[in-house]
């Protein structure tokens, strides 16, 4: 398992994402995980059994673009990320608008 | 002119006893477009990182699901085992790679189970959960558990499995092959099942990759991804091949599973003839917290699972992040029912053996 994690600008994913996909790489996962001044996104890539990991930090309240139009299965977990910890990721393919999940709580993750 | 309608699909499903949505666009009674919606019974699991310590974490990793909740356990552990730097003794990985065959095999019986249900077939599917019975019946033996294990712990595994039970179990797997090789035969060779499935929910090998498929449902699509073949726990040390087919329908995800299961069979015996001796956990020591990131993966009965873990060097980590496979083969599933008749969607659900108690988590 590769360890190691590439950093990438917020505003380099989408670039960063086509590079991946034209190398023969598919969305393995995207997560989020709360800082003190805002989120560690790791976005993880697969190419037969070899990964790729992607680290993107954002500020709080700083937009990120989708990637699901390069990989068609990122818009569960962009949805979920803005349910649970209320990122603010923009042109999703299918945005749910807060409803993916149904939490008794706003963004319970934040 | 098609009349076009939609019309929502559960949460209720007719064999399933676990919610997943669907807003099902028909023309006629063909599917065009297929909505899911998930999150009736999100628990927020990994949130418990702020309340219960690493070692805590590992029964709430167990709670994500009744049926893969071994492997939740070994995942959470492999990924902290990693950043703190320790190895597992042998007799641990051997046993935890035959406990996770195990797992596979009460798994994708309870699926056949439930298939055989779908089809109407009743005894098929009592004799189905009949075998699955026994199984578990190994796994209250070597753990004291039928659902929640509690056997996995940072380290290791908190009890040994006597060589004697050992050989027990190899006496039990002769037992359960011979019963699989009944309830094996109507899946293969009835005209009524194959009607069902042959060339129903077509998923190609390049969509299967796209959309992020994984485990027996990527590998009916002809994609020999396996985590097994990685090699974690003791799985380097096993002879096997990944199982697959490339007729990409219903069936092939049936018979896919159906061959895993005489492949767990022959691992667990591979397993109890290779078993060595010696201790089963490296002891953690009270001071001992850990410290950075990791992202283990196993591969479940349902496919690839990730467990993604971040540390703080305090007993309270920061992050637990499952990405179990059912999330993953959303996708996939969407796109298998767009184009499929409305009759044939509760199969195809079922299909893809959803867990949605782990996507749940």
């Amino acid at each position: 398992m590769n360890t190691e994690f590439k950093i990438v600008k917020a505003e380099e994913i989408i670039d960063e994402a086509q590079r991946l996909k034209f190398d023969g790489y598919h969305l393995m996962q995207q997560c989020s995980t709360r800082t003190a001044d805002g989120y560690e996104l790791v976005y993880s890539f697969g190419k037969a059994l070899d990964v790729l990991q992607v680290k993107i930090i954002l500020t709080d309240g700083q937009p990120i673009n989708s990637i699901s139009h390069v990989f068609p299965c990122a818009f569960l977990y962009e949805n979920e990320m803005h349910d649970l910890f209320g990122i603010d990721i923009q042109m999703i393919s299918l945005d749910y608008k807060g409803k993916f999940y149904r939490t008794a709580i706003e963004t319970p993750f934040k | 002119m098609s009349t076009r309608s939609v019309i929502p699909f559960g949460p209720q499903h007719p064999v399933l006893p676990e919610p997943i949505h669907l807003d099902l666009v028909l023309e006629d009674e063909k599917v065009v477009q297929a909505i899911p919606s998930i999150g009736f019974i999100h628990r927020g699991l990994e949130k418990l990182v702020d309340k219960k310590d690493f070692h805590e974490m590992v029964y709430v990793a167990e709670r994500i699901c009744g049926i893969c909740s071994l492997g939740h356990g070994l995942g959470y552990c492999d990924a902290v085992e990693h950043i703190m730097d320790l190895e597992v003794p042998d007799r641990a990985k051997f046993l935890r790679t035959m406990l996770s065959e195990l797992s596979r095999m009460h798994s994708h019986m309870l699926w056949l189970g439930l298939l055989a249900d779908a089809f109407g077939f009743e005894s098929l599917y009592m004799e189905c959960w009949r075998i699955r019975e026994e199984i578990l019946d190994m796994f209250e033996m070597a753990t004291g558990g039928r659902v929640i294990f509690s056997i996995m712990k940072i380290g290791g595994l908190r009890r040994d499995i006597p060589d004697d039970m050992l050989r027990d179990f190899r006496q039990r797997l002769d037992s359960i092959e011979e019963g699989l090789k009944m309830v094996s035969k109507p899946f293969f060779d009835d005209v009524a099942v194959k009607n069902r499935l042959v060339g129903v929910g077509i998923l190609t090998p390049e969509k299967a990759d796209l959309l992020g498929t994984a485990g027996p449902f990527l590998r009916a699509s002809g994609i020999a991804r396996d985590i097994r073949s990685t090699g974690y726990c003791a799985y380097d040390k096993i002879e096997f091949e990944p199982i697959i087919s490339t007729d990409c329908d219903s069936y092939a995800r049936t018979v896919v599973r159906i061959k895993e299961l005489y492949q767990s069979i022959d691992i667990m015996r591979q397993c109890i003839d290779k078993m060595p001796a010696g201790a089963v956990d490296v002891p953690v020591k009270p001071n001992q917290f850990p410290n950075g990131e990791y992202m283990a993966r196993i591969e479940q009965p349902r496919g690839e699972a990730l467990y993604y873990v971040k540390a703080n060097g305090s007993k309270f980590i920061d992050r637990m992040r499952v990405r179990t496979p059912t999330f993953a083969n959303i996708p996939a599933l969407v796109d298998i029912l767009a184009g499929c008749d409305f009759a044939d969607v509760p199969i195809l659900v079922l299909t893809i053996d959803p867990c949605i108690s782990c996507t749940e988590r």
